[in-house]
Order: structure tokens, then C-alpha cells, then sequence
């Protein structure tokens, strides 16, 4: 496909500006250009084809079915959108006087109660701009907690060893040193491993529950008090929230701080780098040490971003919240694990999950054993749904599991969705079987076939000369 | 799948050969297997203290990143830099590249002979 600079035409151009009305001046002599810009020189209908062409080659949760584990790729419904739209949200400036951004700091103040209500905490920062920005400024309230008690010999953090990548590489930003515990058979937290990785140098634990192998882990309350009595604190990663919100409560877990990924759980556009909304939650105790925008909040703290961090993603979490409402919000995560459990059963004739039992909003399934009997993998087999108009799965994660899938229909798909993935999942079992060949260049049918990983990851072309 | 009987292994898929007080390093044709492409290399630098049973480095392959566990307890006196630029050598000759060697040994891990190993490794396929 053609770049858009490659489709410039010199000279060629579109009137989109309004006419100057002012008078024209120049830039002092030391900051004006000596050459024009390199941007690209086309017509409105070009422009607008290009992007349209673009629109044609993506795949997105508005195309079909996106099973993305781990991910949460539920449709966001338009009103959240269009309330994103607003013009009094939109055309507001963060330092325009108070009497202008009453409506701002409604939603703000407002948002914050309902996530404080739902996630089981006592205050909330919306500063950090996604999940690991969130994570990272979590651990930093374990950190400052521990510091201020002129605790200093706390400097590690368990993680376990099915953990989101983010969270060992979070502890270790924060100057932590992350100490690994394996999983239990089960793929829960082993009570064993746990109880010989704590002792006085135990800053916090990090975890997500349901974990990432989707299981509710049945022995929190007992992990939580383990990790409080080793004189710990514990940090709840949001990733999973969508299968428990409204139901269960990470601060009656025993969690202290928790991050929530709002652009994911309450549904905003995300899986294109953002912009994102990592709000962190925590309990009194650690209150005051989040990070708030003095301007904004008029508090004196610190800050990890400017302002209110990425304010639209908020007024759609907050849309997102009031329309479901109580009710709704329970329901969406019920569904959530309905969905999952049913396609599960489903799928479960041909492959195995790596866990058999009933999981909440995502399953895994583990292809090594098919792998072994037909040569195809769990990339081949991710690749092969692309041709039949699914998104794959989450493939090779976690890393607990060998030859992964890991899936997550979520709330917002109906039954024949899912009727339909399950038939092309034993399709493509059968197809392994039979005639395994064109499995392993699938797609054919993509806009783009198998690109070549390892050479991309070996000697990757990062620029392009224009 | 080869497993050198000259060799010995570690429980996380190092293999190990120690000749005059030298402790070669290397990962096992199991794990650069189980791995898949090898992509990139993260090597300590000559100097570095090692301790058995911690990561040393690690290996990202087109999957995942995994830690290079050190086998031995000791300093790193050479590293396989090689590796940098062709890291695939560790999937096309997983024995015949090393990627460190330690000297001044102190303590080392309980490591396995070829026969044992290969039984560890069935035992973690099923």
C-alpha cells in the first residue's frame, strides 16, 4: 500500500483554512524555518480516499467478533461517544476560570464516587494516562507508604509467575526488586510459595483476580491477610475488573491501591495506543500520597501527568457507568462470564482448556497436545481465524501455559456470535487434521499475509526516507 | 531432541560444561525448542557476578522473553558476543553456542546428568 507521501503531488493542494483576518507577521529570524516542511500535497478527495482506503485494511471491534484475551474488547456504545463530544467538554481549557469548568469537576467528582463505590476504595487520582502508567503510580503509593514510616527494608515486590508482563516491569521502575513466585496446579496463587517468598523486606504484593488464566482465585482474603501480616500492602491490577464489577469488590478483597483501565472496562475505543485513563484508587491510609493536579483539585501533591489526565476518556467511563447503572454494570460482568463459560463449553470438543473448570470472563486454551499431533500451532491456528473474519485470540500468554490461546468473547456478544466462532473453531480443528498445509501460511485472504516475525524482530526498518 | 551425555543440566534448561575451573554456559535444544526464534540476547558483562539460580541475562524470542538462569555461583570471565548480531545460532546449534563462561566458582546448583534430563524434559512436555 501506497504511504500518503507517496501519493503527494507537488503544488497540489486543499483550502481548508479559513481566510487570514488578521494581520499576517513573522516569526523572529532564529526560530522561522530556512526550508518548507516535508507534508504531503493533496487534494480534499485524495486525502479523504486515502484514509478511507486505511479504514477498509483494519479490523476493529465494529467488523466482528474480537476475542482478544486479556483485553476487553467489548463494543463501546455510541452515547459514550457522543457525550465525549460535547462541545463544553471539548472546547474547555484546563485553566479557564472556575465558573467554566463547574461542569468539568462535576463529572470529575462525580466519576470518582461511582469508581470508588465499585472498585471498594476511599479516593482516586484519574492522572495516569494508562494501565501501566496507573500500575506504576500504585506501587509508587506502596513505596512512599513504606517510606515515610522510615521503613527502608522494604524492597521487594512479588509478583506471580502468570502476571501480566507489566507488573514485574512496573516493581522494577519503582526500584523494587520483583521476586517471582510459581503458580499452583491450579494456576491460583500457591499459599506455600507465597508464605516463603514474604518476610520483613516484602514491600507489596501485585496481583489481578480474576488472574490471567481466568480463575476468581478462592483463597484472596486468606492471600491479602498473608501479605498484611508480613507487613505488606497489596495492589490490585484492574486488568480483569470486567468479569467481577458489581459483583465483588477489590477493596473488600483486602487490596490497598488498585489501578482501573477505564478506556477498557468502561468502554472507550481502545488497542490503538489511546489515549487511555489508568486510574488509581486507594484507601484513606493512602490518600495522601496521590498524585493530584493543584490546579485542578486544589490539593498540594505531586502530579504523574498534567491536569486531569485524559478528562474524555472519564466523561465516557461516567456515561458508560450512568446508563448501565447499578444493575447494568453487575450485569455486563455476569455476562461477560456467561459468554466466556458457554464458548468454552463449546470449544471444548475439539480443544482443551488449560484449565477444565468454570472460568469467569476469559478462558485458555492450550494447544500443545494438538500441536503434537498435527504439526499446526496456536499461530497457525490465531493466523487460520483470520481468514474466516475473526480476530485471533491473545496467543503465547501467559507464559504458564504452553502453545496459548487465551480468549475473551466479553458482555456485548450475542449467542450466534459465539455459535459461529465455535463452528469455526472445529472447522479449523478438523481442517488440522485433514489437510494441515495452507494452516501454516494462512491468512490468504488478509490485506496483509504472515509477515515475517523473526526477521521484523531481528532487523527491524524503523523509518522510512521520504 | 539431543541431549549431549558429555553435558550437564540445570532445571531451568541450561546446559553446563566445567573444564579447569571454567563453567561453560549454554541453554538446552529443549528450550531453544520450547522457545521458538530467538530474536535478541541480553549478556551480562565480563565481570559480573553471577549467582546459581538467578538470571544472569535473557533471551526474547518471537513468544516471549525468558531469563538466562546461571547454574553456577562465580564471575563472568567471557561472553559469547557473537550473539548480538546472530542470535538465531542459539536455534540452529543450541550445543555448539555458548553464551557465557564463568570462572572463581563458589557454589552451584543440583544439576542433572543427559539421562536425568531427558527425563525432566518428558516429564515437562506432557
Amino acid at each position: 500500500m501506497k504511504l500518503i507521501f507517496d501519493k503527494s503531488v507537488p503544488g497540489r493542494s486543499l483550502s481548508l483554512l479559513p481566510k487570514c483576518d488578521v494581520e499576517e507577521t513573522t516569526l523572529p529570524k532564529e526560530f522561522a524555518r530556512t526550508k518548507a516542511p516535508q507534508l504531503p500535497e493533496m487534494s480534499e478527495t485524495e486525502v479523504s480516499r486515502h484514509y478511507t482506503e486505511l479504514c477498509h485494511h483494519v479490523y476493529g471491534v465494529n467488523c466482528g467478533f474480537y476475542p482478544l484475551g486479556s483485553c476487553t474488547m467489548k463494543y463501546n456504545p455510541r452515547i459514550d461517544e457522543e457525550m465525549a463530544q460535547l462541545p463544553g467538554f471539548t472546547s474547555i481549557h484546563p485553566l479557564a476560570p472556575e465558573y467554566a469548568t463547574k461542569g468539568c469537576h462535576e463529572v470529575l467528582d462525580t466519576a470518582r464516587k461511582m469508581l470508588c463505590a465499585i472498585s471498594g476504595m476511599d479516593d482516586m487520582t484519574f492522572q495516569p494516562a494508562a494501565g501501566a502508567h496507573g500500575e506504576f503510580t500504585g506501587v509508587l503509593l506502596i513505596k512512599k507508604y513504606h517510606d515515610a514510616r522510615g521503613d527502608k527494608k522494604r524492597t521487594k515486590i512479588i509478583v506471580p509467575d502468570s502476571a501480566h508482563g507489566t507488573n514485574p516491569a512496573t516493581a522494577a521502575m519503582c526500584g523494587f526488586q520483583v521476586v517471582n513466585i510459581a503458580s499452583a496446579p491450579n494456576g491460583c496463587v500457591d499459599l506455600e510459595a507465597l508464605k516463603a517468598a514474604l518476610g520483613d523486606d516484602t514491600a507489596g504484593l501485585m496481583l489481578t483476580n480474576p488472574n490471567t488464566v481466568g480463575i476468581f482465585d478462592e483463597n484472596i482474603l486468606e492471600i491479602t491477610k498473608l501479605v498484611h501480616e508480613a507487613g505488606g500492602l497489596c495492589y490490585y491490577d484492574g486488568a480483569n475488573l470486567n468479569a467481577v464489577m458489581g459483583v465483588v469488590r477489590p477493596g473488600d478483597m483486602g487490596f490497598d491501591c488498585i489501578h482501573m483501565n477505564l478506556h477498557k472496562t468502561f468502554a472507550t475505543p481502545h488497542g490503538g495506543g489511546g489515549p487511555g485513563a489508568g486510574a488509581v484508587g486507594c484507601k484513606n491510609f493512602l490518600k495522601e500520597f496521590l498524585p493530584h493536579s493543584t490546579l485542578m483539585d486544589g490539593k498540594e501533591s505531586s502530579q504523574v501527568r498534567s491536569f486531569a489526565g485524559n478528562f474524555l476518556v472519564v466523561v465516557r467511563a461516567l456515561t458508560y457507568i450512568l446508563t448501565l447503572g447499578r444493575e447494568g454494570v453487575k450485569e455486563a460482568a455476569v455476562n461477560a462470564v456467561l459468554n466466556a463459560n458457554y464458548l468454552q463449553e463449546r470449544i471444548k470438543g475439539s480443544f482443551k482448556p488449560a484449565y477444565d473448570r468454570i472460568c469467569m470472563h476469559e478462558f485458555v486454551l492450550d494447544l500443545s497436545e494438538f500441536k503434537k499431533e498435527t504439526g499446526v500451532s496456536a499461530l497457525d491456528i490465531a493466523k487460520s481465524l483470520i481468514d474466516r473474519g475473526m480476530h485471533p485470540p491473545t496467543m503465547y500468554f501467559p507464559l504458564i501455559v504452553h502453545e496459548a490461546l487465551m480468549l475473551e468473547p466479553t458482555e456485548t456478544e450475542s449467542k450466534e456470535t459465539l455459535d459461529m466462532a465455535a463452528e469455526v473453531f472445529h472447522d479449523l480443528y478438523k481442517q488440522a487434521h485433514t489437510n494441515p498445509e495452507p494452516m501454516h501460511s494462512a491468512p490468504h485472504n488478509a490485506y496483509i499475509g504472515r509477515p515475517d516475525e523473526v526477521r521484523a524482530a531481528r532487523t527491524p526498518v524503523l523509518q522510512k526516507k521520504l | 531432541m539431543n541431549y549431549p551425555k558429555e553435558l550437564n543440566y540445570s532445571k531451568s534448561h541450561e546446559w553446563i560444561k566445567e573444564e579447569n575451573g571454567v563453567a561453560t554456559v549454554g541453554i538446552s535444544d529443549y528450550a531453544q525448542d520450547a522457545l521458538g526464534d530467538v530474536v535478541f540476547v541480553n549478556l551480562p558483562a565480563v565481570g559480573d557476578a553471577v549467582t546459581a539460580g538467578e538470571a544472569f541475562g535473557d533471551v526474547e524470542s518471537v513468544k516471549a522473553v525468558s531469563d538466562l538462569v546461571s547454574p553456577v555461583s562465580g564471575t563472568v570471565c567471557e561472553i559469547n558476543e557473537e550473539l548480538v548480531d546472530a542470535p538465531e545460532k542459539l536455534n540452529k546449534d543450541p550445543y555448539g553456542t555458548w553464551i557465557i563462561k564463568v570462572n572463581e566458582i563458589s557454589d552451584k546448583e543440583d544439576l542433572l546428568n543427559a539421562e536425568s534430563y531427558e527425563a525432566f524434559c518428558a516429564q515437562e512436555a506432557k
